[in-house]
């Protein structure tokens, strides 16, 4: 499979004083839907950026399809559609006057009722978009993205700030684009989102890849199959971590506000052993649950701080 | 006959729609056009560009009007009453609005500018004008009422004179002024319609949006630029037919002279507008650059009175700001009809800050 984005060694610090992006390798196949997952100032904006050729690295390669955007960008640009985090497009143009604007930039776009139709605004064409809600102006930023029919969609946050329905429906949408042999290349804070649409991500904290894989291979790799997470009264204090450890099938004990999560591989043989284990040091169990392991566990497990806090 | 269907709506049709295509205009006309839509669809744009310089226009050409009659108006203190019935009696009567009032009413109104001189009564049937010396309708009004007073005495006047009075159009305020206004507006929207719309679009990320498509960013100016000579045909056209409408101006220069230099004028502030536009990433800190490029021109640029009254010393850079120029130009053009060819150093300091601004902006020019 051919690669379509790829970037080596990429660094770009501002004023010369803020990293935000310290030596960044990425390889994206063709056909892939690939994710950068990471918290809010991580440099995932900056990455994205570079990579659409908006923004100059200080150093670093970057390739789309082969080519390199100071060679040859006019062309590149046919092939690319770019959603960016927020642009507040003409409130007083109307949503198919805006498609039809941004058509009318590629030698041969697309049908702009057909871009109406899959994006679910044609009830909404002659409307203003100063007029339209949060989902619906985010999938007509979509919308300007996809009537170039465009080889690689990059989107750089696209659901934050959506309610559930309206991510669904964005949702829905990439997987066509994707199914329809588009490679796509996202931006998210959204665990969800990572897990269900992308075939591969990277997580990336303060510039750099910390991980890579498919989300399933990260879970297992790094979050572990199972979390049980329990409270106790009146455990043993220091020692008692030690005690959680040696559990059979405990791979590791974590602490967060008193809650203890243990990463496991088998919770039926872990349980029984953890109750008895409470028991004998005379404790109270106040809490129990089991889940399955997720995106954000290996988060926690490789920085130590939840996605969402800042 | 007739089948009944009931496919999905969402079927792919047999053939695939005809391929679009785009031409190498595409993109400017479109851009174009939708500026326009913007444009027409901003209620605050049609009022300060179109409604508010004729509003202005008719506010000021009334207030500075040329007055007919009753235009001295005149003060007689109580006991000088006398004074009135002279006045009355004098052949110039009808300039004169005389009221009677007590001694301190009428010093009152004489402060406050109600009244242009007062006729106090002095010792032994005489009487003392109040005038203010440094109004010039006081010092006029003293003139006319000690004319109308002695000759209405009796005085014989040793040399016979006739007046005659003309008041033409072409040397009256309004003419004075609408080209002033004329220009000024240009200026405005120049400044507003380029500068603050890109600092918007920038600030909107809108300009980032659009040069992550193989948009032309020549084309993107050229739009811009486009749009505000088509708003400039009509401010002219609406300003210019207003005062032949309701002040009977009279235009002496020929249309076409007249559209180009308001064509360079709207291109120059178009020019430092972009100018000053090309690095602001905020349209607080860009409406602050405005006013400050624009305010000397307010002043000194001879909108609303001659630039004559600053010192001689500073008529050279007075000249050289570009609102003079279209301002001079446009006076030249529609009150003298002047021919476009004996303007060209004015059109040539309109050319040179425009062009310089222009290559300047296109050098720091910001898109993200």
């Amino acid at each position: 499979m051919p690669t379509a984005i790829e970037c080596r060694d990429l660094r770009k610090t501002y004023d010369g004083k803020v990293e935000a992006v310290r030596g960044l390798n990425l390889e994206i196949q063709a056909g892939e839907c690939f994710g950068l997952l990471g918290p809010n100032g991580a440099g995932k904006t900056t990455t994205i950026e570079i990579l659409e050729g908006l923004l100059a690295p200080t150093s670093g390669m970057v390739s789309i399809l082969g080519h390199r955007w100071h060679e040859n960008e006019r062309e590149m640009r046919e092939w690319l559609g770019i959603s960016l985090q927020e642009t507040r497009l003409s409130d007083k143009l109307t949503v198919r006057e805006t498609i039809d604007l941004f058509a009318s930039f590629y030698r041969e776009p697309r049908s702009t009722d057909e871009v109406l139709e899959e994006l679910q605004l044609t009830e909404k064409a002659d409307a203003w978009v100063g007029k339209l809600s949060g989902g619906q102006r985010q999938r007509l930023a979509v919308a300007t993205a996809l009537v170039c029919n465009p080889k690689i969609l990059f989107l750089d946050e696209p659901t934050t700030g959506l309610d559930p329905q309206s991510r669904r429906q964005l949702w829905d949408i990439i997987r066509v684009f994707q199914r329809n042999g588009g490679t796509v290349l996202l931006t998210t804070h959204y665990m969800d989102e990572a897990e269900r649409l992308c075939d591969r991500l990277a997580i990336i904290d303060h510039g750099q890849v910390i991980a890579e894989g498919s989300p399933p291979d990260l879970i297992t790799r790094l979050g572990g199959h199972h979390l049980v997470e329990f409270l106790v009264d009146g455990n043993g204090g220091d020692g008692a971590q030690d005690a959680w450890r040696s559990l059979p099938s405990v791979e590791s004990v974590r602490e967060d506000d008193g809650l203890i999560a243990l990463n496991v591989k088998q919770p039926h043989l872990t349980i029984p052993a953890l109750l008895e284990a409470i028991e004998r040091q005379g404790g109270k169990l106040q809490h129990l649950t089991t889940r399955q392991a997720s995106l954000e566990d290996v988060f926690v497990r490789l920085t130590g701080r939840h996605l969402r806090e800042d | 006959m007739s089948v009944a269907q009931e496919t999905p709506v969402r079927t792919q049709p047999a053939t695939p729609p005809p391929q679009r295509r785009n031409g190498r205009w595409a993109g400017y006309s479109h851009l174009l056009m939708a500026r326009m839509l913007e444009l027409k669809r901003e209620p605050e744009v049609v009022f300060w560009v179109f409604i508010f310089p004729l509003l202005l226009a008719l506010g000021l050409g009334i207030a500075f009007r040329n007055k007919p009659e009753g235009t001295v108006s005149v003060a007689v203190v109580q006991g000088a009453k006398s004074a009135q019935t002279l006045l009355q009696k004098s052949p110039q009567a009808k300039q004169f609005k005389v009221q009677v009032l007590d001694a301190e009413s009428a010093h009152q109104a004489f402060r406050l500018g109600k009244v242009d001189v007062a006729i106090e009564p002095g010792a032994n049937g005489t009487f003392t004008y109040r005038y203010d010396p440094a109004r010039p309708e006081s010092v006029l009004a003293r003139a006319e009422v000690n004319d109308a007073l002695q000759s209405a005495a009796g005085r014989k006047d040793p040399v016979p004179t006739k007046p005659v009075s003309s008041s033409e159009p072409g040397s009256r305020y309004i003419d004075f002024l609408i080209p002033g206004l004329l220009g000024m507006n240009l200026m405005n929207s120049g400044m507003w319609g380029i500068g603050f719309a890109l600092v918007d679009m920038r600030q909107r990320k809108l300009l980032k949006r659009f040069v992550g498509t193989p948009m032309r960013r020549g084309d993107f100016l050229l739009a811009l630029a486009s749009s505000r000579l088509i708003l400039m045909i009509i401010e002219v056209g609406l300003l210019l037919a207003f005062g032949v409408l309701f002040f009977h101006m009279r235009v002496m220069g020929s249309t076409a002279g007249i559209a180009l230099i308001a064509g360079i004028g709207s291109l120059t502030f178009g020019g430092v507008g972009l100018l000053t536009a090309s690095r602001a990433q905020k349209i607080e800190s860009v409406s602050g650059l405005i006013n400050l490029v624009m305010m000397p021109m307010w002043i000194f640029s001879g909108v609303f009175f001659s630039y004559e009254r600053f010192p001689a010393i500073i008529h050279p850079l007075i000249k050289a700001l570009p609102l003079t120029a279209l301002n001079d130009a446009l006076r030249a053009s529609i009150l003298e009809g002047t021919p476009i060819l004996h303007q060209w150093p004015r059109l040539l300091v309109m050319i040179l800050w425009g062009g310089i601004s222009f290559v300047l902006a296109l050098k720091w020019f910001r898109w993200t």
